[in-house]
């Protein structure tokens, strides 16, 4: 980030998400893009629309509902010299690609002695709050941060996810990209002279002094609505987004609680055996004398998500949730 | 070459194989090999008339009963053994194992040991052959367990849809693992699953490797000529357990010995001894080739060396950009 104006561009999400796929085409014709409803319907969050009618149907390629077979061809594909970007709906059906993701794409390149890298892209919709109900609203990144040989990133603001996917797509391994489906009608300010940025470090996207929120993906307008309500309390909250699940950047996570020497970790999964666990067990390990209070984890309820709108948000991480715990932890 | 040269060529690729596998299930007994081991015995004629139907730049993607595909795609046996050995010199420097073999310089991708895993790779590699204009087919190989796995049927339909350039070679030995086919399926014609999605599909005599090669090379030409994916049925036995701990109580000994009339290996010596091509002074010096080619194999694997641990996190992720 540099401190020199730029002219920016208000767009949403979904329109920057949509920008960086036709600009990997345009500039890449081994990239093409393939999954259930990309073409003729334009993506189930309209995330491709207008790109069948440019780019055609052999690069913007629609697939019968067959996740582990287009998955798989997507890895057989990358190993045959082409750039797949996958889009698997959503999470939910992810699992029913899970073999490949799991025991082809995040294995080759190690099983083969480093003969078959797998150069692949997967792009899945994830998480909650739309009232979709317990068999759409899962949130499980953590699932697949759990895995050696695959990046997993969150881009939680437009510039990450106009500006991850290139990157992504230059990087040798499988990178998965979570795009929250609570994000894609969100706007931001996007730079016009913008370029790729990294898929290894955490951002601090609010600095603060007195407890750290520690978040990504979905979570991170949460976690800056409420820093926004402790700074009218006079409680400086600063709020990390780990962009990237794995690679982990541990320094920045060690960082700011250096800095603060309380945290909050916020994370749209269930706290058991989840990624929220993993960020306060490196805490533990390597800052646990920075540390001036109890680490405290602002997750979701341990239950399937409910339908009715009253039960989804009380089982889902809220800003009020996230200011109770700091305050806690400032002693107010 | 001449017929003659050629079948006396196919002889030896089979009888390599099958030494090979005999050497491998001694060396397990020796302790040398380790893991899980599948010994492609009884069904050599298979991997050999298929592979050898293919051009340098197809692909072929395989199970983890292997062997016999690796060695037929021409991979060093000394790099194979030594792979099972456990050694860096090993084909996947000792990474993968018997079961995931694999050889980037020969298009050989492994080498897969989940049921079923190998084919939307394979329908993957072809979309890309496709996609840039490339004229190879990609082989791929699974069992008869497979087609009850979601992504057997999942992959031809995709391959069929798209009409891409896949040859899917089911080996049909009859038994996955323990659970015989009739006990798994209820059609249990093999063809008929093919049929359905409007791919050509052909029973074959798997123990017959003249038969194999000229199934393969017919499916080949198709699938090459732009006739979208083809199936073979390679209808064969495994003459040995499923693994090195099988005790095989799911089949009769009778029913073993039954096909072992049928040896593939047996079959085609005798008929290249019946029409003159082979003679007792060809056959024994063949013989002598592959134990030489085989005990090399084995020095070579006893020669290699071992990883240095340090190296055990390489290879994770990438330690070059590729362009």
């Amino acid at each position: 980030m540099t401190g020199l104006a730029t002219t920016t561009t208000t767009i949403t999400y979904r329109e920057a998400v949509r920008e960086a796929i036709r600009d990997a085409m345009h500039r890449d014709d081994r990239v093409f893009l393939m999954g259930e409803d990309v073409g003729r319907y334009g993506g189930c969050y309209a995330v491709s629309k207008g790109l069948l009618e440019e780019f055609g149907p052999e690069r913007i390629r629609d697939t019968p509902l067959s996740e582990s077979a287009f998955v798989g061809a997507g890895i057989g594909a990358a190993l045959g010299g082409m750039r797949p970007i996958i889009e698997v709906m959503t999470v939910n059906f992810s699992l029913l690609a899970l073999d490949q993701i799991v025991n082809t794409a995040a294995l080759y390149l190690h099983m083969s002695g480093g003969q078959f890298n797998v150069p692949l892209v997967i792009r899945m919709a994830t998480g909650a709050g739309r009232q979709v109900a317990a068999q759409h609203s899962h949130s499980l990144e953590g699932w697949y941060a759990h895995i050696p040989g695959l990046k997993v990133v969150t881009p939680a603001t437009v510039e990450d996810a106009r500006w991850m996917l290139p990157t992504a797509l230059e990087d040798p391994d499988p990178v998965i990209i979570f795009e929250h489906a609570g994000l894609y009608n969100s706007e931001g300010e996007l730079p016009e002279n913008g370029a790729p940025v990294d898929l290894d470090n955490a951002l601090v996207r609010r600095p603060g002094s007195d407890v750290s929120l520690i978040t990504y993906g979905g979570s991170l307008p949460k976690a800056m609505t409420a820093a926004a309500e402790l700074a009218e309390e006079g409680i400086s909250a600063e709020v990390l987004d780990l962009r990237a699940l794995r690679p982990l950047d541990t320094g920045s996570i060690l960082a700011t609680v250096s800095s603060t020497h309380r945290v909050v970790v916020v994370d749209e999964g269930w706290k058991t055996a989840g990624f929220s666990a993993e960020i306060a067990a490196c805490i533990a390990e390597e800052a646990i004398w920075e540390l001036d209070a109890p680490i405290r984890r602002v997750c979701s309820e341990e239950v399937p998500m409910p339908y009715a709108r009253h039960m989804e948000e009380a089982t889902l991480p809220q800003p009020a949730e996230i200011v109770a715990a700091a305050r806690e932890l400032v002693g107010r | 070459m001449s017929d003659a040269r050629h079948h006396l060529d196919l002889l030896q690729q089979m009888l390599r194989i099958r030494r090979f596998e005999e050497r491998c299930a001694q060396l397990y007994q020796a302790e040398k090999i380790r893991g899980f081991l599948h010994l492609y015995i009884g069904e050599e004629a298979v991997a050999v008339g298929v592979i050898s139907s293919l051009h340098s730049d197809d692909a072929v993607v395989a199970t983890y009963r292997e062997h016999g595909q690796a060695l037929a795609r021409g991979m060093d046996p000394g790099a194979v053994m030594a792979e099972m050995y456990g050694k860096v010199e090993g084909c996947s420097r000792g990474r993968g194992g018997s079961m995931h073999l694999f050889d980037a310089s020969r298009r050989f991708f492994g080498g897969n040991a989940i049921v079923g895993g190998g084919l939307p790779l394979a329908v993957g590699l072809a979309l890309a052959d496709r996609i840039r204009g490339q004229q190879g087919v990609t082989a791929v190989f699974f069992g008869e367990g497979a087609v009850a796995e979601g992504e057997f049927h999942e992959s031809m339909n995709l391959a069929a849809l798209w009409d891409l350039p896949v040859l899917f070679c089911c080996e049909n030995n009859l038994y996955a693992m323990g659970t015989a086919l009739e006990r798994s399926e209820s059609q249990t014609r093999l063809t008929l699953k093919a049929a359905s999605y409007e791919m050509p599909a052909w029973e074959v005599d798997g123990m017959d490797v003249l038969a194999v090669e000229d199934a393969a090379r017919k499916a080949i030409e198709s699938v090459r000529s732009g006739g979208g994916p083809h199936f073979l049925e390679l209808q064969t036995f495994r003459f040995r357990a499923h693994s090195m701990f099988d005790p095989e109580l799911y089949r009769s000994r009778g029913e073993v010995e039954n096909w072992k009339k049928r040896d593939p290996l047996e079959l085609f010596k005798n008929r290249l001894m019946t029409d003159g091509t082979l003679g007792e002074e060809g056959w024994e010096a063949m013989e002598r080739q592959v134990a030489e080619e085989i005990d090399a194999a084995v020095a070579f694997a006893e020669a290699g060396t071992w990883e240095p641990v340090e190296e055990l996190t390489r290879f994770v992720y990438s330690e070059v950009a590729h362009p």
